[in-house]
């Protein structure tokens, strides 16, 4: 079936199946940085915005993305580019497969909360796993990104 | 140095962080078959049949394939440098099937809903057997998980296939019985470290094709494209010249990409069909039916004089294999050789160890390889040893541990050649506060706060085994190609190598272009293991770059018409000692390649290490204990490491907080879990927990640089290493808070609080 949504300010019109998850749907249209680790919902991986929230597009029908807005990391160079930059110089992308879903929270993040605390941002991405670094670097990145302490 | 010794960020970091498509799965064609497995819901089960018919009509199913359609060669998927020491012990689909989840059909179809439906039609009748589930009973049990006549090795790894054993591996030096009775403290206790699982963020993943040759090209998501390329060869029968591997982006490994998980069956179906094909392994297929760590019973007996030298140590060890052989004999290995080099005033040493055939997911390479398991065994018994004695935890190991220039029992003679051990302990103490807070404080009615430590080592490398080749060639333009077959896979070594490069060519690294990890293209590396690339793989870089930086000097000197010893280089150029004549880089290229010159200049060189120099971390841990709840709260960790030179530091920052991350998930959190049937029943995310962002506590990291003489500007490894000592530094922090020695991780609030009960 036919839905109509805004991707990355476009207005596009897609064939989806009934069953299919906005996670493929997205990867199958060529939007290549949505990566998915875990098929329960645990790994924050595929995370993109619709409507400018943070969701997991694996635990989305593509229907459900019907009229809706999604963006995806390719939507957001600039922004995106910004803070990989600062992620990129500590290190702290490793192997990179979580970046871009942990990217687009902490673009999320930076959009919905005010100064935030150590603890508040520790507690908005900890839906966003990483195997390898850790998560000490990532910390330090958006530290310096937010120009909190 | 103007690279070496800089954080200098990774040169696809851009890439992979933004999500570029550079991974396996992206560089796939769309057409790509997809393929699916079948696998045993018996743990042990011989089939009787199977039935095909329904499935195979199917519209969009290309093939399925039995073991009836398979090469009778048995191989290994681990990759190891040839000859292998695993066992020769499977084929690439068996009419045994050893594990809930080994391979009983490969079902490929034009897409993953047909390819899933057709394995639903497929019909299979097992022979149910009796399987070993519990390695303690392995040895004697009256199922025998190889009965087959043609599995084989490449030589003696003490393999009794009636028995159930593996492998077998023996060490004695000294009279260990003799001397615990001439000890005056004698410690020992028993330890079970479990099957962590690597859970790499990109899953298992392969996809192959054949190319305008007719040769197969596999694309594969691997630590090791030379050992793939073996394997695919002996697996398949056919000759290694028809096959290339190719490693692309990685997402993580963590040593289980040291073993093959997909790569046959993708290449299988390509060569029946003559299609690209694709397999993906999901979530639940990377924990239940790849590779984890060795689960392992450690019996560890220690003696001591009683100013604390430890004089006598003894190690027994059982670890669980699993179904198949990979790795078996050599992580057995490596747990008495990453650990009893610690302490070398010891007078007898003992090791006994079996690994033992399972019917449970085969265990493999991870990430310390044995040395963490003997680590969590040794430290802590070394942590009991100390109390016993009433000696500070630090002082015991500063009194014990192995000096630059001394050798150890086991060692034959090699000589240490560099160590800061000794700082990173007295700095770690430091750090963490020790005096204050060793062993506890109450910081609340029910709330305690204690501290732990160990110490631990690895290897850079394999000695007299790994060997590393790297090519560097000027191009036509003046820029450079670095050659390598070592395998980046996030850890930053496509960067690190090039930056040793750029100090030694004293070139910027934007002229670098680095072509790696393609068995057509790159010398060859056995791949990203053991601790080798910086020390082994940079060794073999830096002699390419100091051949290749010879000849550009001598051909600049034969253009300018001076003697060799009249010339140095100067920015991308070469200038006269005067100074007064120069040639830049780009016109020696062009007169060398596309002029009068006709020699490409190319630097090549081969290295491999006659030792494998130990790297160091001390780690401290501070945990706060609820008595009510037996909850444990990782406060503090911090690791001081001795990795040699750090060639970039923020990439070996990240390095050791990740591997401390997953060291604290193996203590806490990572439980392995099997039902009564010998299925798997922590397979995903929500069952099995590794450390989010809320559990690791705060992690501290500094570095206590050495200078170890055969390494790369002074570099030792530090992978590995950094994964080994938080499981006994909890366990000990534990203790020092509530009393509760609990030796089977990981260590649960469940199991504090029934301990804190006895």
């Amino acid at each position: 079936m036919q839905i109509e949504l805004t991707i990355n300010e476009k207005a596009v019109k897609w064939e989806v199946a009934f069953d299919e998850l906005l996670a493929d749907t997205l990867r199958s249209h060529g939007f290549l940085s949505i990566k998915t680790a875990c098929d329960t919902s645990c790994c924050g991986l595929c995370t993109v915005w619709i409507d400018g929230k943070s969701r997991l597009s694996c635990s989305i029908l593509s229907l459900q993305a019907h009229g809706k807005k999604i963006t995806t990391i390719e939507g957001l160079p600039k922004e995106a580019e910004e803070f990989a930059q600062i992620l990129s110089a500590e290190g702290a992308e490793q192997c990179g497969f979580c970046s871009p879903g942990f990217i687009m929270s902490v673009l999320a993040m930076k959009n919905e909360l005010v100064n935030p605390s150590e603890e508040e941002i520790i507690h908005y991405l900890t839906g966003n796993l990483c195997r390898c670094t850790g998560y000490m670097g990532q910390l330090r990145a958006i530290k310096t990104f937010l120009g909190v302490v | 140095m103007k690279s070496v010794g800089h954080s200098i960020r990774k040169i696809d970091g851009m890439a992979i962080a933004t999500g570029k498509p550079v991974y396996t799965e992206d560089l796939a064609m769309d057409n790509a078959l997809v393929v699916k497995i079948l696998r045993s819901p018996h743990a042990y089960a011989k089939i009787r049949s199977i039935d095909l018919s329904k499935a195979e009509s199917l519209e969009g199913v290309e093939c399925i394939l039995t073991y009836q359609d398979v090469p009778n060669a048995r191989f290994t998927l681990a990759g190891q440098s040839y000859p292998e020491p695993s066992p020769y012990d499977r084929l690439i689909l068996d009419q045994i099937v050893r594990y809930v989840g080994d391979e009983v059909a490969i079902i490929a179809a034009v897409d993953e809903k047909t390819a899933l439906l057709a394995m639903k039609k497929i019909k299979v009748e097992y022979e149910v057997m009796e399987p070993v589930l519990d390695f303690e009973q392995a040895i004697g049990h009256s199922s025998v998980v190889h009965p087959e006549e043609d599995s084989s090795c490449n030589f003696e790894i003490g393999l009794n296939k009636e028995k159930n054993i593996a492998s077998s591996y023996h060490e004695e030096v000294g009279d260990v019985e003799e001397e615990f009775k001439r000890c005056a403290v004698v410690v020992e206790d028993v330890y079970y470290p479990q099957a962590q699982a690597h859970t790499m963020m990109e899953t298992y993943r392969a996809f192959s094709y054949l190319d305008h040759t007719g040769r197969l090209i596999v694309v594969s998501s691997t630590q090791v494209p030379f050992h793939i390329r073996r394997q695919l060869a002996r697996a398949l029968q056919i000759p290694a010249s028809k096959i290339r591997v190719i490693k692309p982006r990685i997402g993580g490994g963590f040593g289980g990409k040291q073993t093959g998980a997909g790569d046959v069956f993708a290449a299988l179906v390509t060569l029946k069909t003559g299609k690209p094909a694709l397999i993906i392994y999901d979530r639940k297929e990377t924990f239940s039916c790849t590779t984890s760590r060795h689960a392992m019973r450690l019996r560890v007996k220690l003696g001591a004089d009683q100013d604390g030298i430890i004089r006598a140590i003894d190690m027994q060890v059982l670890s669980d294999t699993g179904a198949y052989g990979e790795h078996a004999p050599t992580v057995l290995g490596c747990v008495g050789h990453y650990t009893l080099p610690l302490y070398n005033k010891t007078r007898a040493v003992r090791f006994d160890g079996y690994a033992v055939y399972t019917n449970k997911m085969p265990a493999g390479a991870f990430r310390g390889y044995g040395a963490t398991q003997g680590t969590f065994a040794l430290e802590s018994i070394v942590n009991k040893l100390a109390e016993r004695l009433k000696l500070d935890p630090t002082e015991i190991r500063l009194k014990n541990i192995s000096k630059v220039g001394e050798t150890f029992l086991t060692g034959q003679g090699v000589m240490l050649g560099s160590t800061s051990l000794d700082q990173c302990i007295l700095r770690g103490k430091e750090l963490i506060g020790w005096d204050e807070k060793f062993p506890r404080r109450e910081v609340g009615p029910n709330k305690v706060r204690a501290v732990g430590m160990a110490i631990t080592m690895q290897g850079s490398g394999i000695a007299n085994i790994g060997t590393a080749s790297a090519e560097i060639r000027l191009n036509d333009d003046g820029n450079f190609t670095l050659l390598t077959g070592a395998t980046d896979m996030g850890t930053g070594c496509d960067t690190i190598l090039s930056q040793m490069a750029a100090e030694i060519l004293e070139i910027p690294m934007e002229i670098i272009i680095v072509n790696a990890g393609d068995t057509d293209t790159s010398p060859y590396d056995p791949g990203s293991y053991a601790s080798s690339t910086t020390y082994v793989a940079g060794t073999a870089v830096v002699k390419a770059a100091e051949e290749l930086k010879s000849k550009i000097l001598a051909q600049s000197a034969a253009f300018l018409g001076v003697t060799r010893g009249d010339v140095e280089l100067n920015g991308l150029a070469v200038r006269t000692l005067s100074g007064n004549q120069e040639i830049s880089f780009a016109k020696l290229a062009e007169l060398t390649i596309l002029g009068t010159g006709k020699l490409q200049l190319v630097g090549y060189a081969t290295h491999g290490s006659e030792v494998s120099p130990p790297p160091y971390v001390a780690g401290f841990a501070e945990v706060e204990v609820d008595r009510e709840t037996g909850k444990v709260e990782l406060i503090d960790y911090v690791a001081v490491i001795d990795c040699g030179t750090v060639i970039n530091p923020n990439l070996a920052r990240i390095q050791a907080e990740g591997g401390i991350a997953q060291g604290i998930g193996m203590a806490l959190y990572e439980q392995v879990r099997y039902d009564e049937l010998g299925k798997m029943a922590t397979n995903t995310f929500m069952q099995y927990k590794i450390p989010t962002r809320k559990d690791v506590g705060k992690v501290r990291i500094e570095f206590e640089a050495s200078y170890e003489p055969t390494g790369p500007f002074g570099a030792k490894s530090i992978g590995e290493v950094v994964a080994n000592t938080p499981p006994p530094a909890i366990s000990h922090a534990i203790y020092n808070a509530v009393g509760v020695r609990e030796n089977h991780l990981p260590i649960t609030p469940e199991k504090v609080f029934l301990g804190m009960q006895k």
